[in-house]
């Protein structure tokens, strides 16, 4: 259990700490979420009818960033083989640096996310929700997003394969949590739409350490 | 089915099974591909969808079988994977393109067939939508493979992605169906029989079968072509030792 604890500690510093940490992440929030009304136009009747969904497909294109470090920085220096030695199951570990990965960037883009959709002009008060389905997703974009990055280990561009391999399987997140902030806006039920968003992170959470695992396995052989 | 994985194992009965199959299966591809576009061509105007109705015959049977294709990659990546079986890797990577290739068609056809019906080339509909991200997962499949140099790490690596995928394309229908369905509902795989008029069901269950037929050709085809390559890299190998 301490092993777990100190890996925890040891992704999340590792994922704060270096090359600008979270900042990153947050700043290249800032920088789509600002293309957005450049292209679109500012009228802020128009801006605030794709509001809620423009913030939350920047969050998405924001939490694929960081992926690439997310396992090649460990298997370049060796750690990963030391990861793999440990007596901990590797599943455990993937999960653990898929936490990680959620704690140090997942949960700074989540807080940026009701600021950046409140910036394009949507209603105050789905701020909750907007941070609510930006903490589930990004639970989902972190498991999926380790998942591809686990698979491009070793590859030329990984960075950019890492991007086309996780960015269809982002489609059912984006559509839940896109429908409940939709159907906010509007005032209709929103709960379906949060549940499903909710089933399907605790669904990466359960399933792809396990891709991960066998992914990490195979780089190393 | 359970069969035929287990007959085709051994190489060189797949061999054998292929150099006579794959032309068979061509054959019966043209052949009954021909029968189908002359009884598709020769067809009634439909009442809604006018002369149209034509492009129904190559779109829809291509709609099927990129579905089936998966089916197909996603198994022999799960035996690939598994077993540990060189000709189940040879024949999942052999799916891929083969996959791409008729989900390609399935969206051309498709928008060419929106765009005097629905009047435009493309809609955000549930069904196209799930197409669409088929074809997506398609290339990231072909896109990992052809990125890591290691062919085994590239195999495994890709028949994961490709299981996952496997995992995933439910979800993701089911989650672009809730979204948005335009599309009109199956009329053919129906509990209560198809509601299609015989003459129109006649053509597209022949074009089925010969969509089908060219797509067991090829994969054949593919899969012998994989099979060679990899006795010539393997001979070379042997050569540059001494």
């Amino acid at each position: 259990m301490n092993r777990l604890v100190a890996l925890l500690a040891r992704e999340t510093a590792l994922a704060w700490g270096r090359g600008g940490g979270p900042m990153v992440a947050v700043a290249f929030y800032a920088g789509v979420a600002t293309f957005l009304p450049l292209a679109i136009g500012p009228e802020p009747t128009r801006l605030a009818a794709i509001a809620p969904g423009a913030a939350w497909v920047a969050l998405a294109l924001a939490s694929l960033l960081s992926l690439e470090r997310l396992f090649e920085r460990d298997y370049e220096d060796g750690a990963l083989d030391q990861l793999v030695l440990s007596p901990a199951p590797l599943e455990l570990t993937c999960l653990i640096k898929c936490l990680g990965q959620w704690m140090a960037n997942g949960a700074p883009l989540a807080l940026a996310a009701p600021v950046a959709a409140i910036g394009l002009g949507a209603d105050p008060a789905s701020a909750p929700l907007t941070l609510a389905c930006a903490l589930l997703g990004g639970l989902a974009f972190a498991f999926l997003g380790g998942i591809g990055a686990a698979l491009s280990l070793g590859a030329r561009r990984g960075g950019l394969l890492t991007a086309v391999i996780v960015l269809p399987l982002f489609v059912p997140p984006i559509i839940f949590g896109g429908g409940a902030l939709d159907a906010f806006a509007a005032g209709l039920p929103w709960t379906g739409g949060f549940a499903l968003l909710g089933a399907y992170a605790l669904a990466t959470v359960a399933v792809g350490p396990i891709a991960m695992a066998a992914a990490c396995r195979n780089a190393l052989s | 089915m359970s069969w035929a994985p287990a007959f085709l194992s051994n190489p060189e009965r797949f061999m054998a099974f292929s150099r006579w199959a794959a032309p068979l299966f061509g054959l019966i591809a043209v052949g009954l591909g021909v029968w189908g576009l002359w009884l598709g061509f020769n067809v009634p105007d439909d009442y809604q969808q006018g002369q149209t109705v034509r492009i129904m015959f190559i779109h829809v049977p291509a709609a099927w079988i990129c579905m089936f294709i998966y089916v197909c990659l996603a198994v022999a990546s799960f035996l690939s994977l598994i077993f540990r079986h060189a000709l189940a890797d040879a024949a999942a990577q052999a799916a891929a393109p083969l996959g791409a290739a008729f989900t390609f068609l399935a969206l051309v056809t498709g928008a060419l067939w929106g765009r005097p019906m629905w009047g435009a080339y493309w809609v955000w509909d549930a069904r196209l939508t799930s197409v669409l991200v088929l074809f997506l997962i398609y290339l990231a499949y072909i896109a990992l493979r052809a990125s890591l140099d290691d062919e085994t790490k590239a195999s495994r690596a890709a028949a994961i992605l490709a299981l996952v995928g496997a995992i995933n394309l439910p979800i993701i229908k089911y989650s672009v169906e809730w979204w948005n369905t335009l599309h009109q509902g199956a009329s053919v795989f129906r509990a209560d029989g198809p509601t299609l008029a015989p003459v129109f069901l006649w053509p597209l269950l022949i074009m089925g079968v010969a969509y089908l037929a060219a797509f067991g050709s090829l994969w054949l085809v593919r899969i012998r072509g994989e099979v060679w390559k990899r006795r010539a890299e393997a001979a070379a190998m042997r050569t540059a030792r001494g």
